[in-house]
This record gives C-alpha cells, structure tokens and sequence, in this order.
C-alpha cells in the first residue's frame, strides 16, 4: 500500500456517533492546550464539565412538584459532570504537545424515547499514546464483565505508584452505565500525530 | 492540636485524631499520583499505627475524578492488607458520584461498613 500523505485513514471502535440530526442541540468549546502549562489550566477541567452539566438542565423537563424528577436532574447533570471531566481530562493529558491542535470538547443531545446526551472529545495524541490506548480499548470491549476488569485494575494500580491509564474511562463505563465509542484518524500531513475522538452516550 | 489539614483550592482533607475520622469536603480533581501524594501521605500516618477503627467521611466530598477514587481504592487495599483495622465509611445520599462509585470499594474490602445519610 503506497503512503499517499493526502489519504486519512480513520478507524473506529465501540459505540461511536458519525452524525447527528440535522436539528439537534448542541455545546461545543475549543481549548488551545498549547497555550499555558497543563497545571494552570487544569482546573479548568471540572469548570468546564460543570457548565456542560447545566446546560444539560435545559433539555430534561422539570416537573417542579415531582421530587423524583428533581432527583433524576441532579443525577443526571452529576453523572455529565464527572464523565465530561474524565474525558477532558484525558484529553488534555495525552493531547501530543508537538502538533498544535484545539481540543474540542462538547455535548450533544439526542431525543427519541428518551433524552441521551452525547459527550464528545477530540484531541491529538502521537502514535505511541494511540496504541496503548488502542490496545485497552480491545482489552475493555472483549470483556465479559467491565466490572471485574475494573477491580482488577484498580488493584494492579495499587501496586505501583505510576496510575493505570484507562481508569476513568472504567468508571465510566462501569459506574454510569455509559456506552464508549473512539474514532483514531490520521492527519494528512503529519506523520505521528493522529486526532482521537472519545465519545460518551449516556441517557438522562 | 488533634486536626491535620490539608487544604486546595477547592477541597480541604482533615484528620481528627481524638475520633481517627478524615474528613473530605468540597471537590477533589487532582490531575494525578504526584499532586494527591499529600492527601495519600496523611492517609497512610493514620493506618501506620493499625488502630482499631478509621473513619473517612466522605459526606461533603461534592465531586471527585476516577484518580480521586483512585487514590480511596488504594487507600481501602492498604488498610485491607493490615487486617486488623475496621474502615468505616460515611457518604452521602444527596451526592450523585457516591452512589455510584462508592459500592467498588465494598467490593475491594468486603468488611468495610458503608453508611449513608
């Protein structure tokens, strides 16, 4: 197969979105990770997962004299907050500091029977990032059971004093019942830097 | 002169030493192992010595990120390896993180009590 710079290669694994409807509603914010050490803005993770959340707060009807749906809100704009977080995070974590790109980061909303919301994350990472990660990604979809999986690592990680990577992304799955989908593509004019996408679908 | 604190920006950790109670309180999303090393160091003084009961209140610890739960999970194996301490951990029906994460650490130390309000 000839190496034609031009042509993007694009992979995808779990449960990844390509489209959405035409009118849905959506958020989306753009960070520069380049333009300030990872420590000043790290704050600026949870910031911005909690804005996500109450933007969530439009889309979910509220029924003031019904408790449950007060409950189902909270829970709700609780379980973006942390998964929006997580994916932030490792984002900003693994984003490849050698090739200037955005990390776009957002939601989207989905209605059918229920409300979903989609949180999206799209950063660049070098090739040695995306194997592993590729590689825990097939760890994590051949499982039979994401929670065992889970156990173990944390157990592996109390091991060593270096974090097992791919924890957040467990606690996601396991603990809010969320589907994971990853888009890998090739950028046409770099040769080790690839744009990851993390999706997180989640019904509120 | 029997509370140990170590405050954040937007999270404090306070050990009381008279009722061996840590008590976690606002949002703990540290970026990783070296920026939660205090929090595990005073963690650790407090299992060291082996007393019979540990406390973690847990009941105000708003937000917390998987390397947050990271770091309890170790903490929950670290007292599971001592064998003679019994955890006692209060959380929150109110906060949304607790209940669906806190459960993983009963599974880590089936002995563990877990009590909610």
């Amino acid at each position: 197969m000839t190496s034609g710079s031009l042509k993007t290669m694009t992979q995808i694994f779990g449960d990844f979105i390509e489209e959405f409807p035409p009118e849905h509603d959506s958020l989306e914010l753009t960070f520069t990770p380049s333009s300030r050490p990872i420590k000043q803005r790290w704050r600026n993770n949870r910031l911005s997962a909690h804005f996500v959340a109450d933007y969530l707060s439009s889309f979910l009807p509220v029924d003031e004299e019904d408790a449950s749906s007060e409950q189902r809100i909270k829970q709700s704009k609780g379980a973006v907050s942390y998964i929006a977080n997580e994916l932030l995070e490792n984002a900003i974590k693994f984003t490849d500091d050698n090739y200037i790109y955005k990390v776009k980061f957002g939601i989207h909303f989905l209605e059918d029977v229920e409300v979903i919301a989609v949180i999206f994350v799209t950063n660049c990472a070098n090739s040695e990032s995306v194997n592993k990660l590729q590689a825990f990604i097939k760890e994590l979809l051949s499982c039979d059971d994401p929670n065992e999986l889970y156990l173990q690592q944390v157990e592996k990680n109390a091991e060593t004093d270096s974090e097992t990577s791919g924890l957040g992304l467990l606690t996601i799955v396991n603990d809010y019942s969320a589907k994971i989908g990853w888009r890998f593509e090739t950028i046409p004019d770099s040769l080790d830097t690839i744009l990851v996408t993390t999706v997180a679908q989640l019904i509120v | 002169m029997g509370i140990q604190e170590i405050k954040g920006e937007d999270y404090s950790v306070k050990y009381d030493r008279e009722l061996v109670t840590i008590c976690f309180q606002g949002e703990l999303s540290l970026s990783g192992p070296a920026e939660y090393a205090p929090i595990v160091e005073l963690l650790d003084e407090v299992a060291n010595p082996e007393p019979p009961t540990i406390t973690l209140n847990l009941k105000k610890l708003e937000f917390v990120n998987s390397s947050g739960i990271s770091m309890l999970s170790k903490f929950v194996i670290t007292v599971r390896k001592k064998k003679t301490i019994q955890l006692l951990v209060l959380g929150s029906n109110d906060i949304p993180w607790q209940q669906k994460s806190l459960k993983n650490l009963e599974k880590l130390l089936p002995t563990l009590k877990l009590e909610w309000e």
